[in-house]
This record gives C-alpha cells, sequence and structure tokens, in this order.
C-alpha cells in the first residue's frame, strides 16, 4: 500500500512541476494546487496506512494497537489543507486580478515591475 | 500490553503537574499581544484615527517583552513552555534561547520604527485596507518562528507570516503591485510547500516534530535515515526564503513595489527569517549534514554576495538597489552558516541582527530621498546635500554601515565571518567578501554622489515638500543610533550572539530546558 501510495505522490510531484514550469498563471496556479495535495498525501502515508484498525485504546489495554494508523500526520494534513486552501484562495484572486490589470496570462510579458528598457544609472558624474 | 487500569489515572506521567510558572508565559506574549492587538485593530478597521493609539503603544509593549525575554534567556539561559501542560515532546512547546530572543527583540525595534513611519507614510486608503492589522500579525509570525520549539509549528508561522505580507505587499492594489505581489507569492508558497515536504520526512524519519527532541534523536538515525537528502530538501526550502542564489529571483521582482515602509519590513525582517530557520535546522539539528554541504552552502555564499552587489551597481531605481543589498548581506550570513562553529556562527548571527536594522534603515533612507527629492532614479535625484542636511548625515552613517566600512555596526560581523574564512584557508570565499563589500561601497558611494552631492537638476525643482515630521525623521534617527552605537560599543551584541552561536553548537541547555527530566521517552 504505502509502495503504491509513493507511485502516486511522485506522479503527483511531477506533474505539479511539469505545470508550474509552464509560463501561464492558470498553469502555474493548477500546479500549486496539485504539489499542495501531493505534500498532504506524502504526510497521510508518513503515518502509516491501515484498514480496520480505528485509533482506538481497546478497553483491556493502555496503549494503541501497534499497527494502527498514526493520527497525528492527519491532524497535520488538517493544518496544511486548510492553509493551502486559502493560499489557493488568494492566489486565484491576484492571478485574476494579475490578468485584469497586466492584460496577460504569460509571465514572459509581465514585465510591469520590471521593465526591460530599464535605464542604467548615469555612469558620469 | 499493559494491564488494565483501575487504580487512579497518574496524570503526571504525561503532564507537567505544576502549573506554568508566570515568567514562562513571557515565551508566548509576544505573539498573544500581536495577534489580539491584530484582531482588534481588524475590528475597528473604519475607524483610522484609533489605529495609530493603538498600534503603536501595542509595538512598544512588543518591544518591551521581547526585551524582558532576552534579558531574562541572557541571564538564566533558554527556557520552554508547552502548551496543554502535555509533557514535550506531546505538548508544542515554545522555547526561547540566545538566538532566537535577540533576533526577536531586534525585530521588534524594527517593526515600531516601521510603525512609527507608517502613521504618515500610509494614506487613510492604506489603512483602510489595514496595514496595521497586517503589520501586528506579521510581527505575531515573526517573532513566533523565533520563539516556537516545534518544527511543523514553525511552518505554521512561516505561513503566518506569508498571508501578512501578501495583504502588505498589494497594499493599494497598483498594478506594478499586482505583479511583483504574483511573482513574491507563487515562489514563497513554493519555498513553503518543499519545507512541509522535509516536515513531514522528519516525523516519518524521528516520530517526532519537537526541534529539541530531534536533536536528541539525530545521531541514532544518522545511519539509518537519509538525512543528507533532507538537510539539502531543507536548504533548498530556507535558501528560497531568505532570497540566496539562484532562487533568489522573486526579491528583486517584488521589493520595490509596495510602500516604502512596506518593503522596509521585508528587507529587514522576511529574509532574516528564513535565514533563522536555516540556522536552526542546519547548526542544531543536523550539524554533521551541514558539514558535508558546507561547500556547497559556501559555493551559493559567494555567489549571492558578489551577484548581489553587481546587482545593486546596475539599478538606478533606490528601491531595487536596496533589493540587491539585501540579498548581497544574505550571502554574507550563508557564508557564515557555511564555515560553521563558533567564530563562523556567531558571525552569521552578528551579520543577521546588523542587517535587521540595516536594510530597514536603507529604505526607509530611500523613502526620505524620494520624498525630498521627488523621484526614485539616480538620473533625476540630485541636490539633497542642500536641501536636506540631517538626511545626508544619515545617508552617511547608512551606506557605511551596509558596506561594512567602520566606525559603523557592518564591520564586526564583516571582521568575524571574514577571519573564519581564513581560518578554514577558504581564501576564495574571503575574497569574494571583500569583492562584495568592495562593490556596495562603489554603488552607494555613487548614490551619495549623485542623490546628495550633485546639485539639484533645473527639471527636478519642483514644489517645495514639507519638511519631515518627526513622524518620519525620529523612526530613521533612532535606527541610525543604533548603527552607530553598536559599532562603536560591538562588545555586548558581538557577546550575545557568541553565547547564542555556543548554545546552538552544543544544544544540551536547548535540550535540558524542554526536558528537565530528561523527558518522555
Amino acid at each position: 500500500m504505502e509502495t503504491l501510495f509513493s507511485l502516486l505522490i511522485g506522479v503527483f510531484f511531477a506533474s505539479a512541476v511539469y505545470l508550474m514550469l509552464s509560463k501561464h498563471t492558470v498553469r502555474i496556479l493548477l500546479g500549486i494546487a496539485i504539489l499542495g495535495n501531493g505534500v498532504n498525501l506524502l504526510l497521510f502515508t508518513a503515518g502509516r496506512l491501515t484498514r480496520e484498525i480505528p485509533p482506538i485504546i481497546p478497553f483491556d489495554s493502555d496503549v494503541l494497537p501497534s499497527a494502527a494508523a498514526n493520527p497525528l500526520p492527519q491532524a497535520l494534513i488538517l493544518t496544511a489543507i486548510v492553509i493551502s486552501f486559502s493560499f489557493f484562495a488568494f492566489l486565484l484572486v491576484l492571478t485574476y486580478r494579475g490578468y485584469q490589470e497586466l492584460g496577460t496570462d504569460n509571465t514572459d510579458e509581465m514585465r510591469l515591475a520590471e521593465p526591460k528598457d530599464e535605464s542604467l544609472p548615469p555612469l558620469g558624474y | 500490553m499493559a494491564a488494565p487500569t483501575t487504580a487512579p489515572i497518574d496524570l503526571s506521567a504525561a503532564m507537567v503537574m505544576a502549573p506554568t510558572a508566570l515568567a514562562d508565559w513571557l515565551v508566548i506574549a509576544p505573539m498573544g499581544l500581536m495577534i489580539t492587538l491584530g484582531a482588534v485593530l481588524m475590528m475597528v478597521r473604519h475607524k483610522l484615527h484609533l489605529h495609530g493609539w493603538i498600534a503603536i503603544p501595542g509595538l512598544v509593549a512588543l518591544v518591551i517583552l521581547d526585551g524582558l525575554l532576552l534579558w531574562r534567556v541572557a541571564v538564566d539561559g533558554p527556557f520552554t513552555m508547552t502548551a496543554g501542560r502535555w509533557l514535550p515532546p506531546f505538548g508544542i512547546s515554545f522555547t526561547a534561547d540566545l538566538l532566537g530572543a535577540l533576533l526577536a527583540f531586534t525585530s521588534g525595534i524594527v517593526a515600531l520604527a516601521a510603525g512609527i513611519y507608517g502613521l504618515r507614510d500610509i494614506n487613510a486608503t492604506g489603512r483602510r485596507y489595514g496595514f496595521f492589522p497586517f503589520l501586528m500579525l506579521l510581527m505575531a509570525g515573526v517573532t513566533g518562528a523565533f520563539l516556537t520549539g516545534d518544527i511543523f509549528n514553525l511552518y505554521v508561522w512561516f505561513e503566518v507570516l506569508l498571508i501578512s505580507s501578501f495583504g502588505l505587499l498589494i497594499l493599494g492594489s497598483e498594478r506594478q503591485q499586482v505583479d511583483g505581489a504574483l511573482k513574491y507569492a507563487v515562489l514563497n508558497l513554493i519555498g513553503t510547500t518543499l519545507f512541509l515536504i522535509a516536515v513531514g520526512y522528519v516525523y516519518a524519519i524521528f516520530g517526532t516534530l519537537n526541534m529539541a527532541d530531534i536533536a536528541r534523536k539525530v545521531p541514532e538515525q544518522r545511519d539509518v535515515a537519509p538525512l543528507l537528502t533532507l538537510s539539502t530538501l531543507f536548504i533548498l526550502a530556507f535558501a528560497m526564503k531568505a532570497a540566496a542564489f539562484p532562487v533568489n529571483f522573486w526579491l528583486p521582482a517584488s521589493y520595490h513595489t509596495p510602500r516604502v515602509v512596506v518593503s522596509a519590513l521585508f528587507g529587514g525582517l522576511l529574509t532574516k527569517v528564513g535565514v533563522y530557520a536555516m540556522i536552526r535546522v542546519m547548526v542544531m539539528l543536523f550539524p554533521l549534514e551541514r558539514e558535508e554541504l558546507s561547500l556547497l552552502l559556501a559555493i551559493a555564499a559567494a555567489l549571492t554576495m558578489v551577484l548581489g552587489a553587481l546587482g545593486a551597481l546596475a539599478q538606478s531605481d533606490l528601491r531595487r538597489m536596496a533589493g540587491f543589498a539585501v540579498i548581497a548581506g544574505i550571502g554574507n550570513v550563508v557564508a557564515g552558516v557555511a564555515i560553521g562553529g563558533q567564530t563562523g556562527i556567531s558571525g552569521a548571527i552578528l551579520y543577521a541582527l546588523h542587517s535587521i536594522v540595516a536594510m530597514t534603515a536603507l529604505y526607509l533612507l530611500a523613502g526620505e530621498a524620494a520624498r525630498i527629492g521627488g523621484s526614485w532614479s539616480l538620473q533625476t535625484l540630485g541636490g539633497l546635500y542642500r536641501q536636506a542636511p540631517g538626511l545626508a548625515v544619515s545617508a552617511f552613517v547608512i551606506f557605511f554601515a551596509t558596506a561594512g566600512l567602520p566606525p559603523f555596526s557592518g564591520l564586526w560581523p564583516k571582521i568575524i565571518i571574514l577571519k573564519a574564512a581564513l581560518d578554514i584557508g577558504a581564501w576564495w570565499l574571503s575574497a569574494a567578501l571583500l569583492v562584495s563589500a568592495l562593490i556596495l561601497t562603489l554603488t552607494l558611494g555613487r548614490v551619495f554622489l549623485l542623490a546628495f552631492w550633485r546639485p539639484q537638476l533645473a527639471s527636478a525643482v519642483g514644489e517645495p515638500v514639507s519638511p519631515a515630521t518627526w513622524h518620519r525623521s525620529g523612526p530613521l534617527v533612532g535606527l541610525v543610533a543604533v548603527l552607530v552605537f553598536f559599532g562603536m560599543f560591538p562588545d555586548l551584541p558581538v557577546r550575545l550572539s557568541q553565547g547564542a552561536a555556543a548554545t546552538l553548537l552544543d544544544p544540551t541547555a536547548y535540550i535540558q530546558s524542554v526536558f528537565p527530566t530528561g523527558g518522555a521517552e
């Protein structure tokens, strides 16, 4: 199960990197969303993948059954999901604003903050 | 399997039984204060006249709290408070040691200066968009990152400061700002996600997120776990946050677009949080891996400082020049981390402290120069020496400090790092340090020549500007005073940063403060 998941995470990361290398902001955004989900899956896998063993301490014991999944990574994922979701929402609005204001979704043409023909400082006094 | 429990439950096995001492609350008080004030300010967002009256006393209180914290840590050594009274590593610990407390205190001073400058620099629209609430939350994030003792918690504080920095960056929503913010947001988010990946692996390897616990468990995992890969991932993530070459290109693309006071805060604080995290993780948690990777770090550092200085030389916009100066400074700090040892690390820490103050002052100076001279460009600026002699004095001090010339505070950390580089025989790294300082001296000397000494251009004579009020001159003079004072009397900061480096290199005291009785295994 873990092997399968690590392959899946690899596919997630590969497609995220591929999308983020694009010049178009929408694809970069999709790449970021996939990257975030890949990380969540990674954290999830780090806490053991088991079925049908709930992380509940049985009545006749003081400790969890050793095969139960670790609940802590799942708490980490919850935090990470909330954060990456809110960032994604913000980035969506920002890219849309960028498209409206700059008239392009091509990052090569977004040169407003760093103009191409910027003048050099005076070379003499 | 243990037998079912029938006796009353022994809570002391899992919890801290003694109530938290009042003095221990000090370690979370700065964040509590900043988050509360941020929320209050958000509620009175439309009562603009109240903002300053809430924010400035709040920032003064932050400086006082950070000062008390620093004093206590300097006298008694590191101390810890754990959330919910669960015994570490189960509860989330906040641990203040000298490194964190020093950086938090310096950041508090800079935030106060920026807050006061912002009273005049941020117009009503900017306030309505939430400059002061974002400033408070940014400070909560920055201070939290410096004081937390839990690596996942560090990630959360990174996100807190990142989201508030987005808000500050697009304050006003000008076209240029949207362009800069887009690049800043995307690249920083990717950097933070890389950090999260590394945190996931840390948990998979060590089964703990508490930094003191990780530091204890690293030696036993060294032979079985891929720690070198993990360290490389951490370095990449933190280098991205710190804007070290070759992952620095988001900084010059964005730092010149917001209001100048926001640039000043970012230039002073944000990259230093990345540097702090790199020092904490690489020096305290993975010391042997840092040695293994030190050549890589040193090459990156040399390129960062030389290319940063060359970039500054090529700019005519004062703010863009300052952005490249920030990058050159990061190169110096990373060089200290790469060299390692007591001298290298204490030099890096001292440089980070100096850089927080100097970079903020540099941006504020650029803001004043542009306000009086009416332009950001070296093409048109001129005559400031006659128009604003006081500003010229500040500029002289700040330029000398940034370039690392005596007698101001930039000199000492540079000398310490240079000595550390010569001690290990890395002549090329020392050469890069000196070349970078020389190019920065040329750059800043030229700014002084053109913007201050050159007579005002006839085409640039405009409306006379109002003289600077104390809101504008006060912060600048205060920061300049810090630069002068610690240049003249470097004894105290040098001693403190040596102490901070010693705590990092031998984290026994740090671990002891988290696990006073040896802790839960």
